[in-house]
């Protein structure tokens, strides 16, 4: 039973970050329907400027704030002049630009941080709750994570439905054609939805870092858990973002706990095979059933 | 090679006006029917092969086989994206799966001919590709890919789990008895691309590939015109995984095993990288991928110094901003562009 | 389809053929350059014997060129990248004071990402160069992969950067091995752990590879089967998630481990102090070499929470060493370490740790072994020198190499040691065994290494 509620919370907090992740990439798909493949790349640079940002002695919630702002500006910078050209153009070119930024950007980090792995901090303990005098699979960062992400997902969600940016962003991703003629400038919405996800991407970043360290390499893995999440959710919707991060992490953990961590990726095949089987494009698709 | 192997989704329009330059054309002109022009055409190609691997050496004739491997893997996976428009992020795992076949095959029956073991791989990763065609018939795009991705993920775990952990499966290459060992392992692979390239030109000449550019273009227009989308996009898969299964199996030769850490998912990105830079959907971009994903990395490398740690980053960094920049400068990969700039010289010579 | 197209389909394409002949062409040209340079320097071999000459492929009157292939970049390359250019700053630092027998030492360590297609690429690409020898290539199955290769060319594949119990083989009489194996650190600390924590619940966390399992069978030679209540596998692609080792130390927990060992990575390590810390178990940690360098881990420990747990985590650690702590700058070796680090190090961005010990001794060992080998080595004879005089060498080492004609291994032995106030210090007896032996006791003076401003070769 305690391993059961161990595995349980863990699988929550994976999912959380995986949440994070997914939900960048959902921002991303909805307003130029790309698959970004630097999205965990373009976080872990902004966890290295972060930690630039700390050796300067600014402090931790400084840095946090810095790296949103750089995912914030990375993430627009890569939409307006390496995607733009692409916007329009058959759905894979765009994903190979993502990959040679993936590339790069993880040259990039390597050639000037170097490849060593190296720690980061937490804003709050990374000790477990005690239950019963043991300690749980639950600290004050996980929680913090959690909220965070729910945080996120909220202000998202009424930035969407309550301001006129939101409104202008969801035009602009659901019917650009009619968006555009009625004023909406939608190509400066679709920038705009590059830099909030690669903002999101940058929050996850700061919450993987403390916890499998920082190294060029250290989002891959959570990128790919983070595209079994946006897709079990359905891509199109942030809510099916955390719901995909919430299911894919919870079976990712049983998997990983009672069968053990090499079934975890084919775990995830399954969850990916079982959900679409039912439902083709996601949980939250709006989208009809293909028939074939 | 043919036209069908030079054959662009969107071929460059054609001159209106041909006029006096036609003597000139017919100087190089071949048979009209499919398979004999092929086959002429395969066969000039195994000609410069071979006078190619001979007057190179051995370390060349190597990695030459392997822009001939990813040659075979790349052309079967332009198959899928160019002919019935899906997309698979996970072939470097169907590699696994004929690597390992053919691996596991010659540990256990030795004598067991080269030839059947490449066939028994190619064969065996088909049959995955029908398990994970009939899922994917279902799937569209993004879907698809998160698919294939995580498969991508799961395969080289699984064959640790189950094949000696990370060191794999040994591999044995007995050339005949004057033959270098890497011209031989050069042969083997150039011809096996042959023979693929030989068979997926045909194909492409065939009315199953005229049923998948219909599903690829419209899948309703071709289910209304009695298509069956499925088994198009099924058969499809099947193709392509057994390309990547062959892939596999060479590189396997190529590498002297099957080791799980040989298809990592970086090279599922790499090939389709490759495929899209050397132009999606023509087999002459299959060759242009192979030598993209093997050569560059190499001159890149060679070009810089690894003494530093930005040196040793430098060629990746280049790497993938010269995939950003061809794939911004030439929409229709490397092929795409020599074909327009082959139209700009026509008009400009034509004056 | 015009004609015309047609036949500029048909140039396009016999462009792209010649496009990579060319291409193979100019990477086949640095071969015919070194044969020819070769030749050259080969006329003068008819001089007198004791001159350094052409002697074997690799090798001119005044340069001896190594090879090896490294993770620069990827996923291994945390902490082994620094490897290679600490081993080129000691080889740097000898051709500074004169070189081998007149000799400069061009070190050509190419990146192979951890993939063995790169590896086996790489490898090939220096045996075309030629390198005399590869030298301390890295990793178990990347090696695994090139060992047949470079043996059947007669290729020295010497001092292979990982503890696999395979490097020891008579099919491959070209390879050797050089650290401490892991079934040999296994039992070393198998052994301390079966003497020192009697009766208690023992758990292990190990890496379900090669490494983690060698070390495992060298564990259960010594701790008694009935004592591990726990035995928990992770796979490297684990450590990329955003939970780490969580479900395995909550096993652990669960089972009432009261010592855990784990043959783990670094950053494996550290992810299982940390989940054990989070769960408040009170556990004594044992850890293998490879995941215990002390200042790798402060590193990545010393930021969490604070920086207030962090150094708490890593007290009282045990590990074991074949090599002295990289810490210890009263160790005459280790200050000549730092001195060579300072001058002859490009890679200023890495801190000197555990990694740039491991390359600066290994290179000391080939230097000796050069040196040894006479002013005109043969790749054969160099392996038959190590054979017959590896185990005189002066090396850092705590026990002497033990390679002869029939082991390949290198160190056979470790000392224990225990992780106090931020230093890993090594104390009590040391241990050498081989992989099924009894364990003996070393009782030997330590070497003393050259001078740093004028040695001799």
């Amino acid at each position: 039973m305690r391993l059961f509620v161990n595995y349980t919370l863990n699988g929550i907090t994976e999912g959380m970050i995986g949440a994070a992740v997914a939900l960048g990439l959902v921002l991303v798909w909805r307003s130029t329907r790309v698959l970004n493949f630097a999205q965990g790349a373009m976080a872990m640079i902004t966890t290295y400027i972060a930690d630039a940002a700390l050796e300067h002695q600014v402090g931790y919630w400084a840095a946090f704030v810095v790296a949103l702002a750089a995912g914030f500006v990375i993430g627009g910078l890569v939409e307006r002049v390496v995607i733009r050209p692409v916007e329009n153009r058959n759905a894979l070119d765009a994903v190979i630009v993502a990959i040679g930024v993936l590339i790069f950007i993880e040259a990039l980090a390597g050639g000037i941080w170097g490849s060593s792995q190296r720690g980061f901090p937490s804003p709050f303990s990374q000790i477990g709750f005690r239950v019963g005098g043991q300690g749980i699979e639950l600290d004050p960062f996980d929680v913090f994570t959690i909220a965070a992400v729910l945080g996120l997902m909220l202000l998202l969600l009424l930035g969407f439905r309550k301001t006129s940016v939101g409104l202008r962003m969801r035009a602009a991703a659901f019917a650009p054609e009619v968006a555009g003629l009625l004023g909406v400038r939608v190509k400066r919405m679709f920038t705009l939805g590059w830099a909030l996800a690669a903002a999101a991407g940058s929050l996850a970043g700061l919450f993987v870092a403390p916890r499998v360290f920082l190294s060029p390499s250290n989002m891959d893995t959570v990128l790919i858990y983070g595209f079994t999440a946006a897709i079990i959710g359905g891509l199109e919707s942030p809510l099916g973002a955390l719901v995909g991060g919430l299911v894919s992490g919870l079976a990712l953990s049983y998997v990983g706990g009672y069968l053990g961590s090499s079934f975890q990726p084919i775990g995830a095949v399954g969850l990916l095979v079982v959900v679409l089987m039912v439902r083709p494009a996601g949980l939250f698709s709006s989208a009809e059933q293909r028939r074939v | 090679m043919a036209s069908e192997l030079g054959t662009m989704e969107q071929p460059a329009p054609a001159p209106p006006e041909q006029g006096g330059r036609r003597r000139l054309s017919e100087l190089v002109r071949l048979p009209r029917q499919p398979l004999l022009r092929h086959g002429l055409l395969t066969v000039a190609g195994g000609v410069l092969c071979y006078a190619l691997s001979i007057s190179v050496g051995s370390l060349t004739n190597a990695n030459i086989a392997t822009v001939a491997v990813y040659t075979v893997v790349i052309a079967g996976l332009s198959l899928l994206v160019g002919g019935t428009g899906q997309v698979s992020l996970g072939h470097a795992a169907l590699m696994a799966i004929g690597a390992y076949s053919y691996a596991d095959l010659e540990v256990h029956n030795p004598h067991v001919p080269l030839v059947a073991g490449l066939l028994f791989a190619t064969a065996l990763t088909g049959v995955a590709g029908l398990v994970i065609g009939v899922a994917a018939a279902r799937l569209r795009g993004p879907y698809l890919a998160g698919v294939t991705l995580a498969l991508g993920l799961a395969v080289p775990q699984l064959a640790d789990h189950y094949f000696n952990s990370d060191q794999g499966i040994p591999v044995q290459l007995t050339p005949p008895s004057s033959i270098e060992i890497n011209h031989w392992l050069d042969w083997i692979c150039l011809l096996s691309a042959l023979v693929v390239l030989f068979l997926l030109a045909n194909l492409r000449s065939s009315r199953w590939y005229r049923a998948f550019a219909a599903v690829r273009e419209d899948e309703i227009a071709a289910s209304l015109s009695g298509i069956s989308v499925a088994r198009a996009q099924v058969l499809g898969f099947v193709l392509s995984a057994a390309c990547a299964g062959l892939g596999g199996a060479l590189l396997a030769l190529v590498n002297l095993g099957a080791t799980s850490g040989a298809f990592p998912i970086s090279l599922s990105i790499s090939l389709i990288a490759g495929m899209v830079v050397g132009g999606t959907g023509t087999l002459i971009g299959a060759v242009w991928g192979g030598i993209l994903v093997v050569y560059v990395p190499l001159w890149l490398s060679s070009a810089t110094s690894n003494q530093t740690n930005f040196g040793a980053n430098l060629p990746n960094m280049i790497f993938g901003a010269l995939i950003v920049l061809v794939v911004l400068l030439a929409p229709q990969g490397i092929q795409g562009g020599l074909n327009r700039l082959a139209a700009r010289a026509r008009r400009v010579l034509r004056w | 389809m015009s004609r015309w197209s047609r036949s500029l389909r048909i140039i396009g394409s016999l462009a792209a053929a010649a496009l990579l002949a060319a291409a193979c062409g100019t990477a086949s040209t640095g071969t015919s350059g070194t044969s020819g340079a070769s030749t050259t320097s080969g006329s003068s071999s008819s001089t007198t014997s004791a001159k350094p000459t052409a002697s074997a492929p690799g090798i001119t009157a005044n340069q001896i060129v190594l090879g090896s292939t490294q993770p620069l970049t990827g996923p291994a390359a945390p902490g082994y990248s620094e490897i290679a250019p600490a081993s080129n700053a000691v080889f740097q630092w000898a051709n500074a004071h004169g070189g081998i027998y007149g000799r400069k030492i061009v070190y050509n360590y190419l990146d192979d990402a951890y993939n063995p297609t790169e590896t086996v690429q790489k490898t090939r690409q220096l045996l075309a160069e030629p390198v005399f020898a590869d030298f301390d290539p890295l990793g178990t199955p990347t090696q695994l992969q090139v060992q047949g290769l470079l043996n059947s060319q007669k290729v020295p594949q010497l001092f292979v950067a990982s503890g696999c119990a395979c490097w020891s083989n008579p099919a491959y009489p070209y390879t050797t091995g050089w650290q401490t194996n892991y079934v040999i650190e296994g039992k070393v600390l198998g052994k301390y752990v079966e003497s020192h924590f009697k009766g208690k619940k023992i758990a292990y966390v190990y890496q379900d590879d090669e490494f983690g399992q060698d070390g495992v069978k060298g564990l259960d030679q010594e701790i008694p089967a009935s004592q591990v209540v726990a035995r928990q596998p992770y796979s490297i692609a684990q450590l990329l998630q955003a939970t780490g080792l969580g479900d395995q130390m909550s096993k652990v927990q669960a089972a009432g481990a009261q010592v855990v060992v784990l043959f783990t990575i670094p950053a494996a390590t550290a992810e299982a102090l940390l989940g054990g810390a989070k769960l408040g178990l009170k556990a004594q940690y044992v850890v293998s070499n490879v995941g215990s360098d002390v200042i790798t881990l402060s590193g990545l420990v010393s930021v969490i929470s604070g920086g207030k747990a962090g150094a708490a985590l890593l007290n009282g650690i045990i590990s074991d060493d074949y090599l002295p702590s990289p810490a210890d700058l009263s160790n005459p070796w280790i200050s000549l370490f730092h001195q060579i680090y300072e001058k002859y190090d490009n890679t200023s961005k890495n801190k000197f740790d555990g990694n740039t010990e491991y390359g600066m001794a290994v290179a000391f060992t080939m230097l000796d072994l050069l040196q040894a080998a006479g002013p005109n080595p043969t790749r054969a004879s160099l392996v038959a020198t190590l054979a017959a005089k590896g185990p005189t060498f002066n090396t850092p080492g705590l026990v002497p190499l033990s390679y002869s004609s029939s082991d390949h291994y290198g160190f056979e032995g470790a000392q224990i040691g225990v992780i106090t106030g931020g230093k890993f210090v090594l104390s009590g007896p040391i241990y050498q065994t081989t992989n099924s032996g009894p364990i003996t006791t070393y009782t030997g003076s330590p070497s003393t290494p050259p001078s740093f401003t004028n040695p001799t070769f």
